[in-house]
């Protein structure tokens, strides 16, 4: 009989005045005793709405079902071999969204939290020292994977676990791409990814760091050297700006430097190396989770911090936990709120932000209410830094100018959804052929991508 | 020789020091105008440095000691490794035979002033190389500039050595004299590249600058290398770094490269106390 508790089980968390100030793990996990009980709340249904909501397809019901008996081991194994990365996903994923969103336990009351028990055996396995690192015996066939973020880790992954002989080349001098760059220590730390590819690694999997194809390589000269396919996960690289007066003032950041500085290169730290202004009042322009990243991140850096969103909260992009997090930590909502030009003093430095209200008119081509500027309505705000956490664009430095490969619209790589592309050998998955989206597509686009270049590959014997 | 070691090093001058680094996927890509970023060590600020020459697996540049990272990188030896090389970055300079052109280089942007200067000459160009410097001791390079140019011009500051005054006298004189410039490129310091294009805008000469801004991924993803061109905003680390220099904001680069000032001159000061503390135990 399942555990009919309405509610999710509560996960430990930070207090908020106190995380805020700290840049550790907001969410602390669950222990073994609140995992069973919350595993003990899914009814194991027969039809399994939740992997039909599943970007990589995990076996659900199964491995909640092993938590519940208590066999951990047995949930790692079912976990780890559908998803290649469940410490991450179980942590980033928009789970209410995705698998939790069509549990029906969450018709009357709170869907099972699938997220929090999958984050729970993917730490315990790693406390435990187990890594699902077996592969098929190597098949002689060399695969280049181009960017190390959710999509070319995943896709690496798959491929070695079938025996092919996998280089992931990685532009930055360290490996995870958006999990490293992008996402905070405090929701996802570092040493996770660093596990994450250290098992890779154990795969056989070749990480190489530092290298930017495109540059160094392109993607022809990777087929000389022996590569019978090419994987493009190198994400949505350029920030938006919003081309209003002011953008180029110093204190002005897109979302991606400021984070890079924080995540990346530490700036957070005492002593770092690398320079990022400590701002007294800061605003932060979007809605999506990098702009609740970002908002984050500024506040634990001493800043009293407003995000700016032009539509209503109900249309916030972001996951509902971060924004949840936000609030309690103490960033404060201006939203149905549109900027329209920043201030500075004499020196360049930002001084002000000039804003107009919003309301809301027809739904516009993506269903969503178009926020209208109120006549009238404009006013000014003090702050001394802006960050733009406004989406980005097609970087196509890897791929620009590969004969016969083709791209959409909007300069991202044209794939399909098993990522085959124009060029039989060259495949995409990820922001590369999506634009920005989330870390769960990316992996899910990785998977798919995987089992279509093995298909490719046996194809040619 | 391993990934990433320091082959050879020679001091320029007591501030400019040159590395030809190990690198030789990067070496036989890289072209002149194009960049590099490295990293010293596991902890270390990712800088920016353009590439001076490579060739037989080399990659050379030259820095300057600014900063604590310049600093850290000057007291690595031959033999020593890189923690990070990555490149090459941006996109080369445009060459092609173009007639008879200047290229003006400030100090230590001789270093970047050279390859590009070399790669006009052996297309065909007429090249009239104006190297600047503060004083006659940190001339640098005045060999191999020599070789990569059909007249080089020496200027000090000082007038300790060879033209007395700004690069942009020089070329000014050259117009003044009646010599008709097809193209002039401009590699140095942010305020001298603004005034060699102030004066190529009252002689209606095309004007090539490189620019050089704060970086830190330097393949687009950062954004911070940003400048407004013609009212655009661009990235110098993809669509540079070298711009139609006309109609670059240069008011708005320099100040926003003066955004970490406070903090470099810190970090500077940190470095020395660490050396000088170095010292007085050892």
């Amino acid at each position: 009989m399942a555990n009919m508790q309405m509610n999710k089980t509560p996960m430990p968390e930070q207090d908020p005045n106190v995380r805020n100030r700290n840049f550790e793990e907001v969410a602390l996990g669950y222990t073994l005793e609140q995992a069973q009980n919350e595993a003990q709340r899914c009814l194991n249904c027969k039809n399994k709405p939740c992997v039909s909501g599943c970007p990589v397809g995990i076996p659900i019901p199964e491995f909640v079902g092993k938590v519940a008996e208590g066999d951990l081991a047995g949930a790692y194994q079912l976990l780890s071999d559908a998803n290649a990365l469940p410490a991450i996903s179980g942590r980033v994923c928009p789970q209410e969204t995705q698998c939790e969103g069509k549990c029906v336990r969450g018709i009357k009351g709170e869907p099972v939290s699938i997220g929090r028990i999958e984050r729970f055996v993917a730490d315990w396995a790693a406390e435990n020292g187990l890594a699902n690192v077996a592969t098929a015996p190597k098949n002689g066939h060399k695969v280049a994977v181009i960017g190390s973020g959710p999509a070319g880790l995943t896709c690496a992954g798959e491929l070695a676990r079938m025996g092919y002989e996998v280089s992931v080349f990685e532009a930055f001098h360290t490996p995870g791409g958006v999990l490293s760059y992008g996402i905070p220590e405090f929701r996802l730390p570092k040493a996770i990814v660093k596990r994450e590819v250290a098992n890779l690694e154990k795969m056989g999997v070749d990480i190489e760091l530092n290298m930017v194809i495109g540059k160094v390589l392109t993607i022809p000269e990777l087929f000389e050297r022996g590569y019978e396919a090419v994987f493009i996960g190198s994400g949505a690289g350029l920030p938006m700006f919003m081309k209003i007066p002011g953008e180029s003032l110093i204190g002005v950041y897109s979302a991606n430097e400021y984070l890079t500085r924080i995540n990346l290169m530490k700036a957070y730290k005492e002593g770092a190396e690398t320079p990022i202004l400590h701002n007294k009042k800061v605003a932060v322009v979007g809605g999506g989770n990098v702009a609740m990243d970002a908002a984050r991140c500024a506040k634990r850096l001493g800043a009293d911090v407003h995000i700016v969103y032009r539509r209503s909260e109900a249309e916030l992009p972001a996951r509902a936990e971060e924004v949840h997090h936000a609030k309690e930590e103490g960033i404060i909502f201006d939203l149905l709120t549109n900027p329209v030009s920043i201030e500075g003093d004499e020196t360049g430095h930002v001084q002000s932000i000039t804003c107009v209200k919003m309301e809301l008119g027809e739904p516009d081509e993506s269903g969503r209410r178009r926020p209208v500027v109120i006549e009238g309505s404009e006013f000014k705000m003090e702050v001394d830094a802006v960050i733009m956490a406004l989406g980005t664009k097609a970087n196509q430095m890897s791929y620009g100018g590969t004969p016969g490969l083709e791209q959409t619209r909007k300069g991202c790589v044209a794939a399909d959804e098993n990522g085959c592309t124009s060029c039989p050998n060259i495949f995409a998955g990820g922001d590369a052929a999506t634009g920005a989206a989330t870390v769960i597509l990316a992996m899910g686009a990785g998977k798919h991508a995987a089992k279509s270049i093995d298909q490719y590959i046996k194809s040619k014997q | 020789m391993k990934k990433y070691e320091i082959a050879k090093k020679k001091v320029l001058t007591s501030e400019i020091t040159q590395i030809s680094v190990y690198a030789p996927l990067v070496a036989a890509k890289a072209k002149a105008g194009q960049f590099i970023i490295l990293r010293v060590d596991e902890e270390g600020e990712r800088i920016p440095l353009t590439i001076s020459s490579a060739e037989n697996g080399l990659v050379t540049v030259i820095f300057q000691k600014i900063g604590g990272t310049t600093l850290a990188l000057d007291e690595l030896q031959e033999g020593d490794c890189l923690h990070d090389f990555v490149g090459p970055l941006g996109v080369p300079t445009h060459v092609e035979d173009l007639g008879r052109v200047a290229v003006l280089g400030g100090g230590l942007g001789c270093a970047i002033a050279l390859p590009v200067a070399r790669a006009l000459y052996e297309a065909g160009n007429q090249v009239d190389l104006i190297g600047g410097f503060k004083t006659k001791d940190i001339v640098i390079l005045e060999e191999e500039m020599g070789k990569a140019c059909t007249d080089l011009h020496i200027c000090t500051d000082d007038g300790t050595y060879g033209y007395h005054g700004f690069v942009t006298g020089k070329l000014e004189e050259l117009i003044q004299s009646g010599v008709k410039f097809d193209h002039v490129f401009a590699i140095g310091p942010l305020l001298m590249m603004k005034f060699a294009c102030k004066l190529t805008e009252k002689y209606n000469i095309p004007t090539t600058v490189s620019m050089n801004p704060i970086m830190i991924d330097g393949t687009g993803m950062c954004g911070c290398c940003r400048l407004t061109v013609d009212g655009e905003v661009k990235f110098a680390c993809v669509d540079g770094p070298d711009f139609d220099g006309h109609k670059v904001d240069f008011d708005e680069v320099i100040a926003r490269n003066n955004t970490y000032k406070e903090q470099e001159a810190k970090a500077k000061e940190k470095h020395l106390c660490r050396l000088g503390g170095g010292a007085m135990n050892g």
